[in-house]
């Protein structure tokens, strides 16, 4: 446990060092973030009787989906991990005294983790800024607060087993990319990024909560905006840690077969 | 011409050696484009309508963005790629050879798969027209097209910063993205939507609203036909932006790798 703690800790030191690419990115989240809020402000002036939530939970959404992005984002694939399942070279780790998947998923973490703190703050307070009800709320009761950070870490271990679970099934094909950008498609839409899911039909909301996308950053974000009613929190993260165990053990179990299979050329 | 016909001959065969990846790229550029629509679709279900434009009319208006963004990452992706020309040196071997430069840059990288988001502005296009969200005439059909070329070659300028600011940074600036990627998404409202402090930035900044908002009064004949010319107005972006790229080219000093 101790050495993938302290990789964990190696990588995420150095993920903290991209000072300059985080503050490009960021002024990008800015925009993206004023772009939706003013979008959905356009709706809001027509109709405020149709939003199936209020404007000021949808601004604390979009703030907090910008300033979470890299946490959740799948498209922030290990493309290290993915070249050397494909060249083979993912060999060496069978020499090191560690289980590849644990291996794996410290980096993930960490990546993800790195790059999501150091964006997170300036577009938090910036978020603060705006005027209500298009800013970010910020009163909110403590016990949900707390749940809100815990369905976070929650959120972030599901798209890590996630990804896992892809890079996992890259030991069985020849090209991952289809199911890479699969995965990107079906996240953005049954996930909750182009409209949150109290948006969507509800056909298609049905169908969205039975995937784990639903249990990105769906979770998590709504919390905190107040959208979840407290009472049906704990089944939301509860079916956050169910499919941290189905993902996670399906990576796990692969990753494991994949590598007892693989057949190491000399060279 | 004639070498630049050759050259696209070259990328698109190049593209069609690996053609079921070719497919599947093409495949992974429209679920992007789709998804974007499809939220739209979503919301306009909901409300009906919003800022008195329709769902037909909605597909209209990202159709002429999407044709445009999609022509220009098609055809000036040596551009939207500058920093990889800058650190591989491939620069320094443009600028010997007799040919103008800027061409040689967009013979360098062309991306064939683009080409599928111009056929999903197609249908999205024909539907709107068939669902008669315009009522055309001869003029209105030629604005259209004029709103789609001009389109295109605003994306072409906003690219052509892009590659110049790659002189300075040497590195991709992700910032950019927010005017090379903002717009193919937020592109699918018309602009007025998102108030008037944005409006006013992309109709005398970044005059992207030239091309698609004003232009789209006209056509549903909420504005006058002096509205409809507005997307050759956008056409003077191109010289701040050509000047730019004379002076980077100007400013440049080999890696030396």
């Amino acid at each position: 446990m101790k050495k993938y703690l302290s990789f964990f800790k190696m990588r995420l030191m150095a993920g903290l060092q991209y000072r300059a690419a985080a503050l490009a990115g960021m002024s990008t989240q800015l925009v993206w973030g004023a772009m939706e809020v003013l979008l959905y402000r356009a709706f809001w002036l027509e109709a405020p009787e149709r939003f199936p939530m209020g404007m000021q939970a949808l601004a604390a959404y979009i703030w907090l989906q910008q300033a979470f992005l890299a946490f959740f984002a799948l498209w922030n694939w290990e493309y290290e991990i993915l070249e050397s399942v494909k060249t083979g070279s993912v060999a060496y780790e069978l020499l090191r005294p560690v289980n590849v998947y644990s291996m794996w998923l410290a980096r993930t973490a960490a990546n993800r983790l790195a790059r999501g703190l150091l964006r997170l703050l300036p577009v938090l307070a910036v978020g603060c800024l705006i005027p209500a009800p298009y800013g970010l709320r910020l009163r909110v009761p403590l016990p949900v607060f707390g749940l809100f950070l815990l369905s976070s870490v929650l959120m972030l271990v599901v798209v890590c087993a996630y990804s896992l679970l892809v890079y996992a099934l890259t030991f069985y094909l020849t090209d991952p990319g289809g199911i890479m950008f699969l995965s990107i498609a079906a996240a953005d839409l049954l996930g909750g990024a182009i409209v949150p899911l109290p948006f969507l039909p509800s056909w298609l909301r049905g169908i969205a909560q039975l995937t784990p996308f639903a249990s990105m950053q769906n979770v998590p974000l709504r919390i905190f905006s107040g959208d979840i009613p407290l009472g049906q929190i704990p089944a939301a993260m509860g079916l956050q840690v169910l499919w941290i165990a189905v993902l996670g053990a399906a990576g796990y179990l692969l990753t494991k077969r994949g590598l007892g299979r693989a057949v190491i050329l000399g060279g | 011409m004639k070498l630049y016909l050759k050259f696209l001959s070259v990328h698109l065969r190049s593209a069609m050696a690996y053609r079921a990846g070719f497919f599947l790229t093409c495949l992974g550029q429209l679920l992007i484009t789709t998804n974007v629509f499809l939220s739209v679709i979503f919301l306009m279900e909901r409300f009906g309508s919003v800022g008195g434009y329709t769902l037909p009319q909605l597909s209209l208006c990202y159709a002429v963005i999407l044709a445009g963004t999609s022509l220009a990452e098609c055809f000036a992706r040596g551009l939207d790629t500058f920093h990889r020309i800058l650190s591989d040196a491939r620069f320094d071997r443009i600028l010997l050879r007799p040919r103008p430069v800027l061409f040689q840059v967009l013979c360098q990288e062309m991306r064939p798969a683009m080409l599928a988001r111009v056929l999903q502005a197609a249908v999205m296009l024909a539907w709107a027209v068939a669902d008669g969200a315009v009522a055309w005439t001869l003029a209105k059909a030629l604005v259209l097209a004029l709103m789609i070329v001009c389109g295109a070659a605003v994306f072409f300028g906003l690219f052509l910063v892009n590659a110049c600011i790659c002189f300075f940074t040497l590195e991709h600036l992700e910032t950019m993205n927010i005017f090379l990627d903002g717009p193919r998404e937020y592109g699918k409202y018309p602009f007025g939507i998102y108030g008037k402090p944005v409006l006013l930035v992309l109709t005398f900044l970044v005059p992207l609203a030239l091309v698609q908002h004003w232009p789209l009064q006209y056509l549903l004949g909420r504005g006058p036909l002096w509205y409809g010319l507005l997307p050759l107005a956008a056409l003077l972006f191109l010289i701040p932006c050509a000047l730019l790229w004379r002076l980077g080219v100007r400013h440049y000093r080999s890696t030396g790798s």
